[in-house]
């Protein structure tokens, strides 16, 4: 149960939280397109380090392959990502359902942060980071996001 | 991770989070967010298992379907971590020559390392050194181990990258030796208690800790729920 003892350890942190909860009228899901923003400091370039404090993002293809897992904290399993990079980044999973209907496509643009910041503020993600973000992914014209942590 | 959303829905995205930390979501305050009580490291439960990561995906966009927010739900099933499982994982014998046993051991797992990094294409090996260095970092932190300085014993980089490093390899070289998919932690907790590595670090860890190096070093050389006594070597 080492989960649990990082779940009770990590409880509580302090956290930012805006005054009032921002709020997007989701569009029909059979018509949306889906990226994924997962925190778990995935990178491109094959680089398997990403500094703590680092608050800026990768941008991903929607292909999982060629990609790290860089996040610098040990206190989390990797081995499942090593066997099915899906259980992370289920971009395989939403191609099919993008094939069956239920989403209406796949981005091509995705992104990876890396959590476990220790600026628990996340000034630079909300100030800079988050916002060009968003940019990347409206310029691919995603409805809809789902975010993964590690 | 609930802050993320934040920023995303109110730049025009709606947005639903996969929750590993229900109290971080409770303080955040995503727009959406479905907690899951799976293994940390793997949100969508289950690597290999296609069905269960659609149930996962079903329920949270599920949640689009709430007119108003914050909505924070649970999955209706627990998955729990292995840790106090290990893999059972013979480890190859290696050639020991002069070198530390623990170096040597790191030596005889390449095969294996390389064997998973073939199958599956893909290591989180690399933050500092390659997985051909690693029985070298594996040498040094002996030395710190043993009593030598950890400033002076060569390495080549921030010890806790080099021993992630260390412990990916291992956990990677575990996933060559055994075929299958490990539960969530098993190569984990078979690297720290069951191999000599292992034990090199743990020991490597109290050491420096007690040579007065900062609470980063040494607190992350190892997953904080592995830091105890050494003693469990082979």
């Amino acid at each position: 149960m080492a989960d649990q003892q990082v779940r009770e350890a990590l409880a509580e942190l302090p956290g930012f939280a805006f005054d009032e909860v921002p709020w997007v009228t989701p569009r029909p899901l059979a018509d949306s397109r889906v990226a994924i923003v997962t925190t778990a400091g995935l990178t491109t370039d094959g680089i398997a380090d990403w500094n703590p404090g680092d608050q800026s993002f990768t941008v991903l293809p929607a292909d999982a392959d060629g990609l790290t897992l860089a996040h610098f904290s040990p206190n989390f399993d990797r081995s499942g990502w090593i066997v099915d990079p899906d259980v992370v980044f289920p971009v395989t999973r939403l191609r099919e359902k993008a094939a069956g209907g239920t989403i209406g496509s796949v981005a091509d643009v995705h992104i990876s942060f890396m959590g476990a910041q220790v600026d628990h503020t996340l000034e630079t993600i909300r100030l800079d980071t988050g916002p060009a973000a968003a940019e990347a992914l409206l310029a691919d014209d995603v409805d809809l996001v789902v975010l993964t942590p590690v | 991770m609930g802050t993320l959303a934040s920023v995303l829905e109110q730049h025009g995205i709606a947005t639903v989070a996969i929750s590993a930390i229900r109290e971080q979501v409770e303080t955040t305050r995503p727009p959406r967010a479905l907690h899951c009580q799976f293994p940390l490291g793997r949100p969508l439960g289950r690597p290999g298992d296609a069905d269960f990561q659609h149930r996962v995906l079903d329920a949270a966009f599920a949640l689009l379907e709430e007119p108003e927010g914050p909505v924070l739900a649970d999955f209706d099933e627990v998955i729990d971590d292995e840790a106090e499982a290990p893999l059972v994982c013979a480890i190859p014998p290696a050639d020991h020559g002069d070198r530390h046993p623990a170096e040597a051991e790191a030596l005889g797992l390449l095969p294996a390392w390389r064997r998973a990094l073939a199958s599956h294409g893909r290591s989180t090996v690399g933050k500092v050194v390659t997985a051909e260095q690693v029985p070298d970092a594996v040498g040094r932190f002996a030395r710190v181990a043993d009593g030598e300085s950890w400033k002076e014993v060569g390495l080549p980089g921030d010890p806790t990258k080099i021993a992630g490093d260390i412990r990916n390899f291992y956990e990677e070289a575990a996933i060559g030796l055994t075929g299958g998919v490990p539960g969530a932690r098993q190569a984990e907790t078979w690297f720290v208690d069951h191999t000599r590595a292992g034990d090199v670090i743990q020991r490597a860890r109290i050491a420096m800790k007690e040579q007065g190096a900062g609470f980063y070093f040494w607190n992350y050389l190892l997953p904080m729920t592995q830091h105890h006594e050494p003693g469990h070597a082979p």
